[in-house]
């Protein structure tokens, strides 16, 4: 495919706003998660909550304030983002740029106060507004009204690999002509409904998330915003290079045990770029730290690259970021590849026997030029992002 | 951009059971009377899942199985794009009812089933398809936005595509904020290569143009349209089941400021 230049990119998670407190971390080594509480949840469990949540949304956007914009909101202040965009803006036209925005639960978590503030038989609460909060499109409407936009835009919801999906949606319609440049990126925020829900499936993990050890149980959940500008590619340094989309086809909350969806989706990004599977200098794996997405994913790592590619989570440092865990990766892999560096699997003390993939125990200063960043949701939903950098 | 060849329609809304017997009230052939839909149960879905299947889930089904009919594609080649405005909202009521008490008891089968991509994730595990799955929403341009996903999907892979959109009404207190006046679905199953099985030509354009078709000659398909993000594919639908070319194109809104221009040609 024709590359996607990539002319701007921030993220926002439990490590702090913007790229330099992620890439001060990746180096450091020190997670984001903590064991404190989120609002009133009684479970023992470890998250990556993003600080700095106070402050409500600019007045004139005031009926989408809710957690999950104001996420968005500080998200698209770092790194000059908005400068970006507004420059992008002048240049293109605002009816020419779209938006492409990941979530999975959107404002969920105002529709839970809503009906927690409700008492008897009354009607939510007037304060409540579902279209600017609890609709799912409610995040990408929010990043075009506040970055002054009108081109098309849309919410691409397909659980945790959502915000992946935004850079493949992107770069088709550039392809298509609909735009000529693009905002993509995710938000998604803590909750209730999804720390209980992971409960109910028995996939939270009561300590901090170990992916790929012997002794994993399950998630830590995280909250987070990244965003991107993306352009055609005139000689950027950073592009995307391919994406590949596939289904399992097997189940609507686990994974195909064989791993035929993730390989699915990395063999069509490794043939979209052009590029080997030799050629992959790290994977930014899904790496739930679940004991069943762990073992599917290295098998299709295994089967595609073998066991030589480093690769390894980078949730043991946000934590899962749901709709938002596919930007925050990509960004991740992209600060690795400015870096040269391939980031430890944190938390993982023994590699799981079971597992053959080339978990990254240590940290490791190298030179990169391709990456690959997988992200697969629920629904049997699976997108690999496979990006490069020129010299 | 190239055309999307239109091999295949379906829908189920109030008064409108399939494209079957859509086609003549569309076509002003039959009255259009806004019955309820029969019940229904997918036919594609296995035991398990069809258990677990909530009625937003078969309303998408519903339209999907329709086009299915209208189609000798086999449905295990087909991409996939779902767009809906509000998935399932009574989950959302269920799930935020649990956390109101103590022990907080979210259903896991409720869990797995609020993702926006339920739908879609039914319908790779019910058709067996491997090939990329999209699901989108994008309120009420939902329909519209969906169509501009699969026509790029179209256009880049050249994968014959399903696209799905369907919205159902939740319980009082959300259909309260957001209110569908009746489940609906609509379905198109498109392709990048014409074929003699090819009912429509498609030609897809933004424009400035923010004024909808609309129905002004007929209330009750106008509140239809205006009823459900699904039914905003209306307008298209009536030009495709007359099989003439319209003095004026079709336009609906995008979100945004844009519009999608729809040119149809028919062979």
């Amino acid at each position: 495919m024709t590359p996607l230049g990539i002319s701007h990119y921030t993220l926002t998670t439990a490590l702090g706003a913007g790229r330099s407190p992620h890439t001060q971390a990746l180096l450091a080594e020190r997670s984001g998660l903590s064991d404190r509480a989120f609002e009133t949840c009684a479970l023992p469990t470890w998250i990556g909550e993003v600080q700095g949540l106070d402050a409500a949304v600019p007045e004139a956007l005031s009926e989408w304030d809710c957690r999950n914009n104001r996420l968005a909101e500080l998200g698209l202040l770092q790194d000059g983002f908005i400068e970006a965009v507004t420059a992008a803006r002048l240049r293109y036209g605002a009816a020419r740029i779209g938006v492409f925005i990941g979530t999975s639960t959107s404002g969920v978590l105002q529709t839970e106060h809503a009906y927690q503030a409700r008492s008897g038989d009354e009607h939510l609460p007037d304060w409540f507004h579902h279209r600017q909060t609890q609709n799912s499109y409610s995040v990408a409407e929010y990043v075009r009204l506040r970055l002054g936009l009108e081109g098309t835009a849309v919410a691409i919801s397909t659980a945790c690999s959502s915000s992946a999906k935004v850079f493949a949606s992107a770069q088709r319609a550039i392809a298509a002509g609909f735009c000529d440049a693009a905002v993509v990126g995710g938000v998604d925020s803590l909750c209730l409904t999804t720390l209980y829900g992971f409960n109910a499936l028995q996939l939270l993990s009561n300590e901090v998330c170990r992916p790929a050890d012997a002794q994993r149980k399950g998630l830590s959940i995280g909250e987070a915003s990244g965003f991107a500008l993306v352009e055609p590619d005139l000689d950027h340094v950073l592009v995307l290079e391919g994406y590949g989309e596939s289904s399992d086809a097997y189940h609507m909350s686990s994974p195909d045990p064989g791993g035929l969806g993730a390989l699915a989706a990395m063999t069509a990004a490794l043939r979209r770029a052009g590029v080997e599977s030799s050629e992959i200098g790290y994977i930014n794996l899904h790496g739930t730290a679940t004991p069943a997405n762990d073992a599917a994913e290295d098998k299709a790592i295994c089967a595609l690259f073998g066991p030589a590619t480093p690769c390894s989570s980078t949730k043991g440092w946000t934590g899962h970021t749901l709709g938002a865990a596919g930007i925050v990766e990509a960004a991740l892999a992209l600060i690795c590849l400015e870096q040269g560096l391939v980031p430890r699997s944190l938390n993982t003390q023994r590699v799981d026997p079971l597992l053959q993939a080339q978990i990254a125990l240590e940290s490791k200063a190298t030179s990169l030029r391709h990456v690959l960043s997988n992200s697969f949701g629920f629904g049997g939903n699976n997108c690999s992002l496979l990006f490069g950098r020129r010299a | 951009m190239s055309p999307l060849y239109l091999e295949a329609v379906g829908i189920a809304a109030a008064g409108l059971a399939d494209w079957a017997s859509t086609i003549a009230v569309l076509r002003g052939d039959a009255p259009y009377e806004a019955a309820e839909l029969p019940t229904y149960a997918p036919s594609l879905l296995p035991p398990n899942e069809r258990r677990r299947a909530t009625l937003s889930v078969r309303q998408g089904f519903r339209a999907a199985e329709d086009a299915l009919k209208g189609s000798r594609l086999p449905a295990d080649q087909l991409a996939a794009v779902f767009a809906s405005s509000d998935a399932d909202l009574a989950i959302i009521q269920r799930i935020s009812l649990a956390l109101t008490e103590t022990s907080r008891p979210v259903s896991p089968t409720d869990f797995h089933n609020s993702v926006h991509n339920a739908a879609a994730g039914y319908w790779s595990i019910a058709t067996g398809s491997r090939l990329p799955s999209t699901t989108i929403c994008a309120y009420d341009a939902s329909f519209a936005a969906g169509l501009l996903e699969a026509a790029t999907l179209i256009a880049a892979d050249g994968h014959d595509t399903l696209l799905v959109c369907y919205d159902v009404p939740g319980p009082p207190l959300l259909q309260a904020r957001r209110p569908f006046t009746c489940p609906a679905s609509s379905a198109l199953i498109l392709r990048r290569e014409a074929s003699p099985s090819t009912i429509a030509c498609l030609r897809l354009a933004l424009t400035e143009d923010l004024c909808e078709s609309r129905f002004d000659a007929d209330p009750a398909l106008e509140a239809l349209r205006l009823g459900n993000p699904a039914m905003r594919a209306l307008p298209l639908l009536s030009v495709i089941a007359r099989r003439v070319q319209p003095a004026t194109p079709i336009v609906m809104a995008l979100p945004g400021r844009a519009g999608l221009r729809i040119d149809c040609r028919f062979p």
